[in-house]
Parts: C-alpha cells; sequence; structure tokens
C-alpha cells in the first residue's frame, strides 16, 4: 500500500469497518484469527452490509459472510485484475474522484512496454541481473529540462544487485548435481530495493520523484495516460480467465463484482481486509495493489466504512516496522543507507525525497537530522552531517534469509532470538536449525524452553540423526523475558494505535523485560569499548545511553518513548517535547526517535495511555490511545470530501471544508495542509507540502496523487500481473512467463523446488498445500502450546482434505497422513471435510490440502506436540519485501504415519529422486511453464537443469 | 437443628422474604454459594493492559495481588474490543503463571549435552563479551565488490518476535546499528 498511497499502514480502524456497505475478506480468515476485531464486520452485517469471504477453505469467516467464494492459493491477482477490468469496462469507475485523486490523467514514457507487450515481462529487464531498469516506467515529464526517468536510486539499483551476485546459497553444492542456478539465482536484488525503492520502505513516504511537473492528458484518452494503460493491462483479465484460473464461476464472480460496483460512489463504501494469505507470496505486495487500485478505481479510500484493513497478526507487528527490528529501514521508514547509491548526505537525503517534489516526504531531511540528534545527541553536528558515517551501510538484502544462508557457511558468529522461535515459524524449518548448529552463540529469551532453544536436544535432526548433540559446538544461553504484565510499554496494533500498558508486577526470578536486557547490555557493550582509541567504537561511545532509572535499577519505559517523540533543543522551548512532526527542523534544534510518532507525547502528555470510556466519546475514539500520524484515525481523509470540500454525501460524511473559517474541519483529524483550500493550485516551482493542490490528498506522494500506475517504488512492475506461485503444477494461462521474474531465489539441495506447470515429475507432488492458523494458537506455538486450556481446545497437529481427494488417496477420517514437500516428510491427523473444494483449474482437477502451523517436536516442556507445516515450505521470497512464499507449495499426501529416525530422509530422498528435482528445479527466473503435450518437455527440463 | 430456623428456611419463606418472587435469585442460593466472592476481591491492584497476542490490541485489566497476577479479563471501556476476548486472550493469565515457565538462566556450553545453571549477571557479561568479540572479528570496511565504508559487522543477527514493544524495538535498532550489526530482523518480515 505504501507504493499506491504513500504509507503502508491500515487505512482506517477496526471500528469503522461498521459503517462499509459492503465488505471483502480476502487473503484473511479474519472470525478465527482476529476474533474480537471481527465483531466490527458482524456489527456491519447488521446494519445491512453484504460480506464476502473469498479464500481457498471454508472457514467460520465464511460461515458468517453472506457468500463463500472459493479460490485456488495464489491466485488473488486475476480474480482482483478481473474486477478491475469489469470496473472499467462497464464504466462504474467513480469519475470524479478517479480523476482528481489519482494519477489516472499522467502519461508514462513512450518507452515503457507493457506485459501485454512482451508476454509477460516489463520493459527494462535484465536477464542477467534478472532484476528491472525502471527508468522507462517514468511519467513523461511537461518540464523540457527534466530528464525523463529516474536517475535515483531505482536505476542505480541495477548495478548494485550485479555486484552482489552469488551471496549465500545452501551449503552443499558438493552434492547438488552440477552448480546449478547459484551464482545467477542467488540473487541479490532484493539489495536494490532496500536502498531506496523497496515497498517496505514506502511505510510512511511513496517513492520519490524528481519533481511533480508531469503531462496529463484530463481526457483520459492519450493511450500514454495511465488510465488507458490500465485498461490495456487488464482486458485479458475476464470473468473466464477467473474461472480458468482460480476456479470461481462466474456467477460468483459477477456476485462479487456488483456487490462491490452497487456499495461504492458518492453515499456508500466498500472495504478490504487481508492478512498474511496475500503478503505471503512471491508476489505478495502486487496482490495488495491490486485491491488498492480497485478502492481507488471505486473511490472507496480515505472514507469512511472504505479503504483497505491490513490485518497484522501479532501485538506489535505494525510498530515493529513503524520502529523497525528490520535490516533496510530506520525509524519513520527511512532507509538504512545503501553503499555506491547513498554513500554521503546529500545522496542519501535526496533519494528519500527530493525537495522539489510534493507532500510530507520532502521535509525527510528534518524527520533524518532529528533521528540523529537523538542517537548521537551532541556528537551530530551539521559539520560532520550529522554523524552520517557513524550508520554501517548496506551492501544489498540482509534480511533473515539471507541470515540463515550466511550461517549455513559459518559467517555469522552470534544470534539473538527474542520472543521468536525460527525452528518452528520460519519456512524451511531444517535449514533455521542447521544454521543455528553452525553458531558460535546464541541467546533466546523467552518465557518457556522452545524449540529454537533445544533443537541441539531434541529437534527432528537429533531424532534422524543428521546431527549429533555432542558435535554441535553452538554456545547456548537462554534468558527468561517477562511477560506482558511485568513491563509497562507500548504496542502499536493493526490500525496504527499505540496503547500504553501499565505494569502489574514485577518479573518474577530472574526475568526481566527485553527493554531492561538491551539497555544493560548497551552499558557492558560501551564499558567494554570504553578506552578504545578505533574510530569504529566512536559510534558506540557517543550513543546517548543515559536514561533514568527507578527505585529497583530498571530503565524507565516512558523516557525512551519521550526520546522517540522528540523535544526541542534549544530556543525559548529547549526542553519541552514536539507537538507534532510539523515542529521537527532539519537545522539540529529538534530531536525525534521516529517522526511518525511524534506527537504521542505531546504536551508530556502520554497519549498512548489516554484511555476515555468508549461510553464518553465518539465512534471515531480519538481519546482512546494515540495514532501515527498525528492521531489520524483514517488516512487520506482529504478523499472523503468532493473536489469542492464538501462531503460526498451525508451518509459518508467524515472531513470537509470549512469556507468561514478558512480551514479543514470534521470528526477526525484532518490528514492534509490544514488551511490549503479546496481550490488552491500551487505555483510551478513549489516543493514540499507547499507544493500540494486543493484536490491532492495523497499528501505522502511525490504528486499528491494515489497511484494506479506505480512509475517507482515496486521491483517487479509498475502494475500488478499474474504469475504462479515459485511451486504451481498450473501453467500460467496469461503470460509465457510463469513465475515473477524478480522472485528472490535460494538453491541448494535442502531447498528444492517441485517443477512449475507440468514439467516432468509434477505429478509426484500433484497438490497444493496452504498454511494458516487456528483460533487456539498463536504463531509457532510458544505463547499456546505450554497453556493447558488453549492446547486442550487443539491439541494435535492435522490436515484438512476434501472428501474427494480422501477417497482418491485412501485417507481414513482422524486417522494418521504423511504429507511429502520437497523439503520434508511431516505427518497430521486427517480431518475430511466438505470446507476443502476441489478446483477445476485450465482443465485439471486440483486438491488443496490446509496445514496449519503451530506444533513442533522436541520442546519437552510443551503440553502438546506434533510435525511442523513450515518445515514443508521452501524459501523463495518477494523481491520488494524478502517475506517468503509460504501460502503456496506442491505436496504429496499418502495414508499412515511416518518413518522414524533415518527412515524419514530416506522417504524425501525416493520423492526428490523420483520427481527429479535438483537446486535449478523452478528456480529459474525467466521461464515458460512446459506443456504436458510438448515432446521436448523432459529434455527441455533436463536443460533448465543444467544451465 | 431447631425447628423455628427449618421453618424459616422453607423455600417459600425465602422466596417472599428475600422479594425473590420467581425462586430464580437469592432464595435458592446454597450456603457455598453465598461464600463464594470474586477473585478480585482483595486484590491490591488493578492496572490497564494489552493483549499479547494478536493485532487487534484489545484492552485488558490485569488484577494482581501480593505480586502476583490472579486474574486478567477485557476492558469493556475500549472502543476497538468492548471488552471483550478470544481464547488466547481470556488464556493469558496461564501465560504468565505458567507452572513450565523458566525464571532463570539455562546454559549450554559447547559440545554439551545438557543445560547448565548460570546467574543472570554473568551470563549477560558472557554475552556482552562475545558480542564485543564477535563484532570485531566479523567487522567489514570494505567488501569484495569494491565498496567502502562500510562500517559494519556481519557476524551479529538478531530475530525479534513482534511482542516487543516500540520502546524495546528502538532501544535495540539503536543499540545494533550503533554497534554495526545490521542483520537485526523481525517477525513482522515473517
Amino acid at each position: 500500500m505504501g507504493a499506491s498511497y504513500g504509507r503502508g499502514g491500515a487505512t482506517q480502524y477496526l471500528q469503522d469497518l461498521a459503517n462499509s456497505d459492503c465488505i471483502v475478506i480476502q487473503g484473511s480468515n479474519m472470525a478465527e484469527c482476529h476474533p474480537v476485531g471481527f465483531q466490527w464486520v458482524e456489527e456491519a452485517k447488521q446494519r445491512g452490509a453484504r460480506v464476502i469471504h473469498v479464500d481457498p477453505r471454508f472457514t467460520r469467516t465464511s460461515a458468517v459472510a453472506d457468500r463463500h467464494i472459493p479460490i485456488r492459493a495464489g491466485s488473488d491477482i486475476v480474480l482482483l485484475g478481473a474486477l478491475i477490468n469489469h470496473v472499467l469496462s462497464k464504466d462504474l469507475w467513480f469519475q470524479e474522484y478517479v480523476r482528481n485523486y489519482t494519477n489516472a490523467s499522467f502519461l508514462v514514457s513512450e518507452k515503457f512496454l507493457d506485459t501485454e507487450d512482451l508476454d509477460g515481462l516489463f520493459s527494462g529487464y535484465d536477464e542477467e541481473l534478472t532484476a528491472y531498469d525502471m527508468s522507462s516506467w517514468a511519467y513523461q515529464s511537461s518540464d523540457p529540462g527534466a530528464a525523463e526517468g529516474g536517475e535515483g536510486a531505482d536505476s542505480l539499483g541495477g548495478e548494485n544487485a550485479k555486484a552482489d551476485k552469488a551471496q549465500e546459497q545452501d551449503e552443499d553444492s558438493d552434492s547438488s548435481p552440477g552448480t546449478i542456478g547459484s551464482a545467477d539465482s542467488s540473487h541479490p536484488h532484493g539489495q536494490t530495493q532496500s536502498g531506496a525503492s523497496s515497498g517496505e520502505s514506502h511505510g510512511s513516504g511513496g517513492p520519490s520523484l524528481e519533481h511533480a511537473r508531469v503531462k496529463r492528458d484530463e481526457t483520459l484518452q492519450d493511450p500514454r495516460c495511465v488510465f488507458q494503460l490500465l485498461k490495456k493491462h487488464y482486458a485479458r483479465y475476464t470473468p473466464e480467465m477467473v474461472k480458468r484460473i482460480c476456479g470461481i464461476d462466474e456467477e460468483d464472480f459477477a456476485y462479487l463484482a456488483d456487490s462491490l460496483a452497487s456499495n461504492s460512489g458518492r453515499d456508500r463504501t466498500s472495504a478490504f481486509c487481508y492478512a498474511v494469505g496475500w503478503t505471503q507470496h512471491t508476489d505478495g505486495v502486487q496482490i495488495i495493489r491490486t485491491a488498492a487500485i480497485l478502492q481507488l478505481l471505486l473511490g472507496n479510500v480515505g472514507r469512511p466504512g472504505g479503504g483497505i484493513m491490513a490485518l497484522r497478526g501479532h501485538a506489535s507487528i505494525q510498530g515493529s516496522t513503524d520502529i523497525p527490528t528490520l535490516y533496510n529501514i530506520l525509524p519513520g521508514y527511512l532507509p538504512m543507507p545503501l553503499a555506491g547509491q547513498q554513500d554521503d548526505w546529500d545522496t542519501y537525503i535526496n533519494s528519500i525525497g527530493n525537495k522539489k517534489q510534493k507532500g510530507f516526504w520532502a521535509n525527510s531531511d528534518a524527520y533524518m537530522v532529528c533521528l540523529m540528534k537523538s542517537w548521537w545527541g551532541d556528537a551530530a553536528t551539521k559539520e560532520n552531517d550529522w554523524a552520517f558515517n557513524y550508520l554501517p551501510k548496506l551492501t544489498g538484502a540482509h534480511g533473515t534469509y539471507q541470515t540463515v544462508m550466511s550461517m549455513m557457511h559459518g559467517g555469522v558468529g552470534g544470534y539473538f532470538i527474542v520472543g521468536q522461535n525460527p525452528a518452528v515459524g520460519s519456512a524451511n524449518g531444517r535449514l533455521q536449525r542447521l544454521g543455528m548448529a553452525k553458531l558460535d552463540w546464541l541467546v533466546v529469551r523467552d518465557f518457556q524452553l522452545i524449540e529454537s532453544a533445544t533443537w541441539w536436544k531434541d529437534g527432528p535432526e537429533i531424532e534422524s540423526g543428521e546431527l549429533e548433540t555432542e558435535k554441535i559446538g553452538t554456545e547456548v544461553f537462554f534468558l527468561p523475558a517477562a511477560t506482558h504484565t511485568e513491563k509497562a510499554g507500548s504496542f502499536t496494533q493493526t490500525q496504527r494505535l499505540l496503547q500504553w500498558r501499565d505494569k502489574a508486577v514485577n518479573p518474577p526470578g530472574d526475568a526481566q523485560s527485553d527493554l531492561q536486557f538491551f539497555y544493560l547490555l548497551g552499558q557492558k557493550i560501551r564499558q567494554r569499548v570504553a578506552d578504545s582509541g578505533d574510530p569504529r567504537d566512536r559510534p558506540l561511545l557517543d550513543l546517548t545511553w543515559d536514561y533514568p532509572v527507578d527505585d529497583e535499577g530498571e530503565i524507565v519505559p516512558q523516557s525512551v518513548l519521550r526520546e522517540i517523540n522528540g523535544r526541542h533543543l534549544a530556543g525559548p522551548k529547549a526542553g519541552q517535547m514536539l507537538g507534532s512532526y510539523l515542529d521537527m527542523k532539519a537545522d539540529g534544534s529538534t530531536s525525534g526517535g521516529c517522526w511518525i510518532y511524534t506527537g504521542v507525547y505531546a504536551d508530556s502528555v502520554n497519549h498512548a495511555a489516554d484511555r476515555v470510556s468508549r461510553h464518553d466519546q465518539d465512534d471515531v475514539a480519538a481519546k482512546w490511545g494515540w495514532a501515527w500520524p498525528a492521531n489520524r484515525r483514517i488516512l487520506y481523509n482529504r478523499a472523503s470530501a468532493d473536489p469542492d470540500g464538501k462531503p460526498w454525501s451525508e451518509r459518508k460524511k467524515l472531513v470537509w471544508w470549512d469556507p468561514d473559517e478558512k480551514k479543514w474541519t470534521g470528526k477526525d483529524v484532518p490528514d492534509f495542509v490544514p488551511t490549503t483550500a479546496p481550490d488552491y493550485r500551487a505555483p510551478e516551482d513549489a516543493g514540499g507540502p507547499e507544493a500540494l493542490d486543493g484536490n491532492d490528498p495523497f499528501v505522502m506522494q511525490a504528486d499528491g496523487k494515489g497511484w494506479l500506475f506505480a512509475p517507482r517504488g515496486l521491483v517487479d512492475g509498475p502494475l500488478p500481473t499474474h504469475y504462479e506461485a515459485n511451486e504451481s503444477p498450473v501453467p500460467n494461462p496469461l503470460y509465457g512467463q510463469q513465475s515473477n521474474p524478480t522472485r528472490v531465489t535460494f538453491p541448494g539441495k535442502r531447498n528444492l523446488f517441485a517443477g512449475a506447470g507440468r514439467v516432468r515429475g509434477t505429478e509426484v507432488f500433484p497438490f497444493v498445500f496452504t498454511t494458516y492458523r487456528l483460533t487456539e494458537h498463536h504463531t509457532a506455538g510458544g505463547m499456546s502450546r505450554w497453556l493447558p486450556y488453549l492446547s486442550e481446545l487443539q491439541p494435535e497437529m492435522f490436515c484438512e482434505v476434501s472428501p474427494e481427494l480422501a477417497a482418491e488417496r485412501g485417507l481414513e477420517p482422524y486417522g494418521w497422513a504423511t504429507i511429502v514437500s520437497p523439503r520434508a516428510v511431516i505427518e497430521a491427523r486427517v480431518l475430511v471435510t466438505e470446507r476443502m473444494t476441489p478446483l477445476e483449474i485450465n482443465g485439471q482437477t486440483v486438491h488443496q490440502v490446509g496445514v496449519p502451523y503451530h506444533w513442533a517436536t522436541g520442546g519437552t516442556s510443551a503440553v502438546v506436540h506434533g510435525d511442523s507445516a513450515n518445515d514443508l515450505i521452501g524459501i523463495v521470497l518477494d523481491p520488494n519485501v524478502q517475506i517468503q512464499e509460504s501460502k503456496v507449495g506442491s505436496c504429496d499426501i499418502r495414508p499412515g504415519r511416518r518413518p522414524t529416525g533415518p527412515g524419514r530422509e530416506a522417504l524425501l530422498e525416493e520423492y526428490q529422486q523420483r520427481a527429479g528435482l535438483i537446486p535449478g528445479t523452478s528456480n529459474q527466473s525467466l521461464g515458460k511453464a512446459h506443456r504436458a503435450d510438448d515432446p521436448r518437455r523432459s529434455e527441455e527440463n533436463g536443460e533448465e537443469a543444467r544451465q | 437443628m431447631k425447628l423455628g430456623k427449618t421453618f424459616l428456611e422453607w423455600p417459600v419463606i425465602r422466596q417472599v422474604r428475600d422479594r425473590d418472587l420467581l425462586g430464580r435469585g437469592p432464595a435458592v442460593t446454597s450456603p457455598t454459594t453465598r461464600q463464594i466472592r470474586p477473585r478480585i476481591e482483595d486484590a491490591d491492584t488493578v492496572v490497564n493492559s494489552i493483549c499479547p497476542y494478536c493485532a487487534v490490541g484489545c484492552a485488558q485489566k490485569v488484577w494482581a495481588k501480593d505480586g502476583k497476577v490472579i486474574h486478567i479479563e477485557g476492558d469493556d471501556n475500549s472502543p476497538i474490543s468492548r471488552g471483550r476476548l478470544c481464547p488466547k486472550g481470556s488464556a493469558s493469565e496461564q501465560l504468565v503463571n505458567s507452572q513450565s515457565r523458566l525464571t532463570s538462566v539455562k546454559y549450554r556450553r559447547p559440545y554439551g549435552t545438557d543445560w547448565e545453571d548460570l546467574d543472570l549477571e554473568t551470563a549477560t557479561d558472557m554475552i556482552a563479551d562475545r558480542f564485543v568479540a564477535t563484532r570485531k572479528k566479523y567487522w567489514q570496511e570494505q567488501d569484495d565488490k569494491g565498496h567502502t565504508n562500510l562500517h559494519r559487522t556481519m557476524g551479529i543477527a538478531l530475530l525479534g518476535g513482534a511482542t516487543l514493544d516500540n520502546e524495546e524495538n528502538y532501544l535495540i535498532k539503536k543499540l545494533f546499528t550503533a554497534a554495526g550489526a545490521i542483520q537485526i530482523e523481525n517477525q513482522a518480515r515473517i
């Protein structure tokens, strides 16, 4: 969403779903995974809204929806693209909204070529780098002096990608039949993006543009305008194609399309809800973007009951990206600098937000200076470029999966695991465990002895004999952690809302909050380098680390939130808290650790702890917690009013222009320059917030508009395009290009993939599996499998299969089944249920198998045990955000329990050999699907393998 | 047993006396029921909290007595959750007071076959020593691709869960970035 709207967060608040007239839940089982949030969907339904659930499985969400539409996992873009086509070709789009608030009229470079022209590729694809040069996707400039295309980070990205070829791959090239795929596919170009253009770095600020002077055609007739390009791109996404690829019949499609179209417009709004059913794909970002485009066309963004609700899965997932423990960004979505591209302060700042572009991202220099002042205080000065040199530089993707690959080579010495259980919760659990066996030391901070702490003693590889405890040199520290009741602090939940928790009791025994542990660790590390003259230790020694402590010697958490908020450092207000990010200065007179959170401590009040009861305030509930940015509850809410500043309708009134007071007002905090009138048109040479016209609601975008077409910011294309999953039994019926040509692959013998399309061997893994959660367990189980209540409610690992598949494979209800993927063999109890529907795809029947992923073996103190579904999953990533594809994989299923000991590995090898799998299989970036009737298919497959 | 008491305890008398004419209230409570007290009645404190499971952010009230959590329930004041909790949120008292929860440090030495005990201060010192040494050992100023001024160490990685507070994430990112340790990741990626 960052690339479409300018911010990556949910556009609205959960309660606002009650204002929707139609809610489409896709890529989420909201009733079971976010049960309490789902009450607002129920509320909407009681007020007359229509609720539709699109999901491979019939779940409790489907049970209370008006209709459940089963879909093949991984085909979402076809369905959403067909909805776009429907809305465009039937003239159902919200004309006034689209013309004014989106980039529909903008002209795109003559050099741009669409996937329709290149059979599944956009212009600019570099086969060697397996990455795009995005310069041909740029807008046409109305300024004759301006270069067309980006000279900034994006186009330089390719070069960087090249330099970073052949980083990590799965270790044993020795045993691979040939060193296939290696250099080429071990892939790099996540890197390109990590600097300035990845989807994630647009969490609160769209991609940079040189300027905002763009050629337009207000009639929307020019064949180079975004509107016409969009029409052409989706013309073949038809109801027939939906039937063929998604397995959705035409009546279901018509119902969905009519429901959305008739519930959008001046008087009505529709909302989408999604969760990891959309993100965990090799084209996950693009799935979300397809919905974002559709919502723009229907005029459902920035309005009550509209928008896209991103349902995060864990208490502070949103917070963990806002203030990231992520490699590629700094707090507030400022990028980590990229070596070779952002080597000095000026280049770095200009690549984030150019001073000449529109909106609040043009002030990124102030946000960055404030961060540096918060971290390095007086040591950050204008003269030393605010200590820019203290920041380490990235050279590529350094995500968790790249790190695991590096571990396999002995490239990582120490690893901290803090409240996470990668041995169970990350894709390809076996590689996670084998990687940890090569560390020098490992620190696990948790409540219980989770599997990531005990794999050296009782993990699956110990049982199979692949690892021997006595031969593992990893030193392991298990440190007990404090629970949420034993420490004060704030979580940022799914609607960008910070909510403070008070401390109820002290942690027991040696248990400690993570805040206290890292505070003390920081002190001890600084003591150890205190006398060092080495310049590399200056960033540690100059770091501001003097936090106040309470009577028990514990760091005061409020002091950290105050630092995050920022303060005036000079002038008459010196020492006072900043009121909003508008107070931030680029001259060093203010500080602030995360600009989007500035205001949470305005007037020295902890607004995250605001707790005015819902009984004592209106529905927007602005006095409960604090939402970034500036306590706005619905983003882009300028768009809730028409171009003249009047509400689109009385029913959907939220924010409007008050002509008497000459300012924006309403029920929510206006997400706009408060005094910019609707008819204001900024001068040509303006930059920043002053350059926003009165009809530019997307204030974080470089051109102020919602992006139907993304000229920058996404590494795999300016328009979402359907590609098959890395592992899919179906050839891509839309294009010759089978899978996302920029996906990130890690070929290796422990990360094998089944063939795509119908190459030889796909019949060995004929079924599609998809993973999911249950209400009664939580992620990798660290917070649920040790609880007797929850374990009793869901005691055993199981899989869901349709009666047809059960009959085909002889699976007994409640008996055992063995599931084999190209990576692992696991066992599960069988649940035969009509909730799973076999789908007719492209003339073949596709069976889907559902597997929850909460269980693990080992970890003997847990109440319940079972095999881990994530062992089945291979590591292949979305190129924009480096998230793994865990929602679609290929498998076989057979009755009975799996072998134990070495027999388990033997069974896996038998499957791999039968399917002819080698590390190159399905890992070629470019590639057509091979048709079953193609006589050359086996040879081609062999050739593919030798490349 | 006295005749009078027995007579006065007749159901119909109790119903009239207690104004419980339908016999569904105090007139039909047993002595045991009458002695039942809410478990929060003699709690020392109650504080505002937020559920640590999914990201809906349901509000919780946490009651404590003698330094121990005794009860957790939904907070009706929340505009988001309206007092409700799901099975996980409702079970969170068990998360906090779990019998199997560890409250002391466990240490496994290289090639060791079992856990050993270690005190917290020693463990933190050992980790700090290793952090400094590993940082140095894997330090990178340039790479073989010609990049210079990298100022980083590739030897230290971190994977955080998303029950970390904003303040915790902030300190981790700040400390690790200053130390040049770039490989910081979070469940948010997974």
